[in-house]
């Protein structure tokens, strides 16, 4: 049963993290769990599916279709972070809450919420069709084994669950200005720690064969699958031993997310909020 | 005419043949009841290597190996093909994730 809760609980360590971080991320915007609770269940749905082809998935591409599938979802969801981003430096931190959102606000927070709905779909799916068939795996065996495999797993879902939790209200301690940098400054590390992963699935598929060389190892100093390695490693993708592709692409994400930020916090919104914390105006609702 | 397009196509295919490396080394194992086939199996090391993983259970697996960086789902009576990079001399231990205890196994590069 121990078993089971932890191959369960680290399969979506990294996934029940994103949703945290999503959640603070989406704070007060309306209609943000719908989206979220939206994207876990097509999630999860879509875990079944690629549990159930996976044998047609693992065929796929002479043999490399899981390394594709993989690098494929993860780079959607880097290009969905990465939008999240631009789109919020561009409608101002806290428009939303201060002022009577703009139709345009509005309808950048709507788009931005499906790009992190999509992510946290992503999240889930990639990691859920594994849980997925360890679980169907732990039933076909049958027996008394099966009942305390399940209960494990159920249990490994629930700590996963609980560290979303954690995540979330850790996130929120955050004090109130400083938590659209700080989320976005989360959601750029992992997106350039997505886009690392992607390549790595690439390597491994022989897509990449350029700078595969091994940048450094300190898997003796801090294991990726260790407790304080795994945290990092969801959290701004700490790897011990990734190679010099991977290291650079990390690196180009983040600048170019951060620079794309820079280009398009547009003048017109900082005049706004320039406004808003000059005049004392009342707010309006 | 002809014979420059006949230069570009085999131009093409020797660039090709290179790209691909056809001389990686092929090895084979299987899991069966939780229990890799070899259980240990020696590669050449500084080679790359294409290492063929049969599943003949029903039941899905998960090969995983921290050292050689793999984790790939296995569906029940099928394989999958695993790409390895040059390995440096030594011991990289390899296992299914579902059942980590009892199924294990090493690639030893010499």
């Amino acid at each position: 049963m121990t078993a089971a809760l932890i191959i369960v609980f680290r399969e979506i360590l990294e996934a029940g993290m994103i949703v945290g971080i999503v959640m603070a991320a989406t704070r007060g915007v309306v209609a943000s769990r719908l989206w979220i609770a939206g994207g876990i269940a097509a999630g999860v749905l879509g875990s079944f599916v690629v549990a159930g082809c996976i044998g047609v998935i693992t065929a796929a591409f002479s043999g490399m279709g899981q390394e594709l599938l993989n690098a494929t979802i993860l780079s959607i969801a880097v290009v969905m972070l990465a939008t999240h981003n631009i789109w919020m430096s561009r409608h101002g931190r806290d428009l939303a809450r201060h002022v009577k959102a703009t139709g345009e606000a509005v309808s950048a927070h709507r788009k931005s919420l499906a790009a992190l709905a999509i992510v946290v779909g992503l999240a889930v799916l990639r990691e859920g069709s594994e849980v997925a068939l360890f679980l169907y795996g732990s039933i076909a065996a049958g027996g008394s084994s099966a009942l305390s495999m399940m209960a494990g797993g159920m249990l490994g879902l629930a700590s996963g669950a609980a560290l979303t939790v954690l995540t979330y209200f850790g996130l929120l301690r955050v004090p109130g200005k400083l938590l659209f940098p700080v989320t976005s400054a989360l959601i750029t590390f992992i997106a350039a720690s997505m886009a690392a992963q992607a390549v790595f699935f690439l390597e491994q598929a022989g897509v990449v064969t350029t700078l595969a060389a091994t940048a450094w190892d300190s898997s003796a100093l801090m294991p990726q699958d260790g407790f304080a390695g795994s945290i990092l490693h969801s959290l701004i993708g700490y790897n011990d031993q990734p190679s010099w592709m991977q290291v650079a692409v990390y690196i180009l994400t983040v600048f170019l997310i951060s620079c794309l930020m820079r280009v398009f916090r547009s003048h017109s919104s900082r005049l706004i909020q320039r406004a808003i914390s000059g005049s004392h105006l009342p707010v309006a609702r | 005419m002809r014979q420059h397009l006949f230069a570009v196509m085999v131009t093409a295919s020797a660039l090709l043949e290179t790209a691909s490396p056809a001389s990686a080394a092929e090895v084979e194992i299987s899991l069966k009841s939780h229990s890799f086939s070899p259980p240990e199996i020696t590669v050449p090391a500084g080679e790359a290597i294409t290492l063929t993983v049969r599943n003949l259970d029903a039941r899905p697996a998960e090969f995983e190996s921290k050292e050689l960086k793999i984790e790939k789902v296995i569906a029940g009576n099928s394989s999958i093909i695993v790409k390895l990079r040059p390995l440096k001399p030594g011991r990289y231990v390899f296992f299914d994730e579902y059942h980590e205890d009892v199924a294990k196994g090493a690639l030893i590069a010499k």
